[in-house]
């Protein structure tokens, strides 16, 4: 047995917060480099030199790369080995929050009620899946999610008989359908199977991989190529205004479901995908 | 590209000499407002009461900042979603609204008020909240402070870089520009 204090929980929540939202992903970088060489559009072209250029200066500055700073999404792993002291562990992933989107001057999203809408001013609570693992470490994974994207995603029971090609044309209508207001170039991340929810647990975990990561399953790697291809010659491009830029990749997650459905979700990123990961 | 530069506020003339794909760089007024700052404007025009500030001639940003870190203007300010707003815009360009800057579509009651009272819809580029904030010089709250982000704000730019998407007869970029990039 392991003893963790969850002061160390906050401290890491903290940081991860303030430190995605100002320093851009090494994967996303690359990714806009590689968009730059294959992009056609003049206009797509410019906008993609200006994002580099916005990331170079929210990291030199630190300042957040996107005004929309997120809600918290927090997926913490915690190995059953492992005994928390200190106080409650979801107040201290609160607090980390807190202390993090205050130190780091970044926006309070969050309202406390879906429709009374008044900010909490502290953008508490945030959204934390908890999963028990063997082992005696704990892993915090922290999404912070725009809503411009999060807006712009959708869920579908699909049948057994709609298939691979079913998933394909629902990804591509979510996307077509989503046109310049996720700003685009996008991330998409997609979840096939399970129940309602778990496809749209799926989709956000899909998330969290790099954009460059490709799927141990040979059948769904081909599906993410496919996707990504065809996604790219809508036509959409940079912020929508015309390109072959579209998304930067696309991740699939799947899991066994029931022999009457077919779960599909899509969780759509701007381009600002911001995610992290720690070991404790 | 040929880079044109507007000033605020605008006029009839302004509004019209500028067509869909200029890209633009605006300096002068503009004003901040989203969601739940549109919600209330639109509710005090109901009432019969005034807006916080005479939109005539003026511009409105769809944005949220970031708070300032100490010694900056304003922290990252890149634009918001449109179509957010759009079943709150009408009743704005009817009071003279000449330009609003956002992302993403709108819909066609928004052309069709756009291409009625005279009016254009801007894209900042979305994402490059740190980029777009070198062109704000000052940012003061004047309505609706108790609203946070979401607070009215004045802002002064300086060569703030946008590029028309919709003009006051309603040609729309988004579309023609995808049309011509899509594999057929």
């Amino acid at each position: 047995m392991r003893t963790i204090d969850v002061s160390m929980i906050r401290e890491s929540i903290k940081h991860m917060c303030i430190d995605a939202n100002y320093n851009i992903g090494m994967d996303i970088k690359a990714a806009f480099e590689k968009g730059l060489e294959v992009e056609t559009s003049p206009i797509g072209k410019s906008i993609l030199v200006d994002l580099l250029e916005n990331a170079r200066i929210a990291g030199e500055k630190q300042v957040p790369i996107c005004q929309d700073t997120g809600m918290v999404v927090v997926f913490a792993e915690i190995g059953q080995d492992v005994h928390l002291v200190g106080g409650d562990i979801k107040t201290a992933i609160d607090q980390g929050i807190r202390d993090g989107y205050g130190e780091g001057y970044l926006r309070k999203s969050v309202v406390a009620d879906p429709l009374n809408r008044v900010n909490t001013n502290d953008n508490t609570p945030g959204i934390v899946y908890f999963d028990i693992v063997p082992g005696d470490q704990v892993k915090l994974k922290v999404a912070l999610k725009g809503f411009g994207s999060e807006n712009m995603s959708r869920t579908k029971m699909l049948k057994p008989s709609d298939g691979i090609k079913g998933v394909e044309a629902f990804v591509i209508e979510t996307v077509s359908l989503a046109g310049p207001n996720p700003c685009p170039p996008i991330v998409v991340g997609v979840g096939i199977g399970g129940t309602i929810e778990k496809a749209a647990m799926l989709a956000k975990q899909a998330l969290l991989r790099n954009v460059d990561d490709e799927s141990s399953l040979p059948h769904i790697k081909a599906l993410e190529t496919t996707l990504l291809e065809k996604i790219n010659q809508l036509g959409i491009g940079p912020q929508g205004l015309g390109g072959n830029t579209t998304a930067l990749g696309v991740n699939v997650e799947v899991f066994p479901t029931h022999i009457a459905g077919l779960p599909v979700a899509v969780n759509i990123n701007c381009h600002a995908s911001r995610h992290m990961e720690i070991v404790l | 590209m040929q880079k044109i530069n507007v000033t605020t506020p605008m006029t009839a003339d302004s509004v019209k000499a500028l067509k869909a794909g200029d890209q633009v760089l605006i300096s002068g007024t503009v004003y901040t407002g989203r969601d739940a700052a549109h919600l209330r404007m639109i509710k005090a025009l109901e009432a019969g009461e005034e807006l916080p500030f005479d939109v005539n001639g003026q511009v409105i940003y769809y944005v949220g900042p970031t708070p300032a870190k100490p010694g900056e203007v304003i922290g990252s300010c890149g634009p918001t979603t449109s179509y957010r707003m759009d079943d709150l815009t009408v009743p704005l360009l009817a009071k003279g609204l000449k330009g609003m800057i956002g992302k993403g579509e709108r819909n066609q009651t928004v052309v069709d008020g756009m291409k009625t009272y005279g009016a254009l819809y801007f894209a900042a580029i979305g994402g490059a909240g740190a980029l777009i904030a070198n062109s704000v010089q000052s940012s003061e709250i004047v309505a609706y402070g108790d609203l946070g982000p979401e607070a009215i704000r004045k802002l002064e730019v300086v060569d703030f870089p946008v590029i028309v998407v919709i003009d006051s007869e309603g040609n729309n970029l988004y579309e023609t520009e995808r049309e011509q990039y899509a594999t057929k």
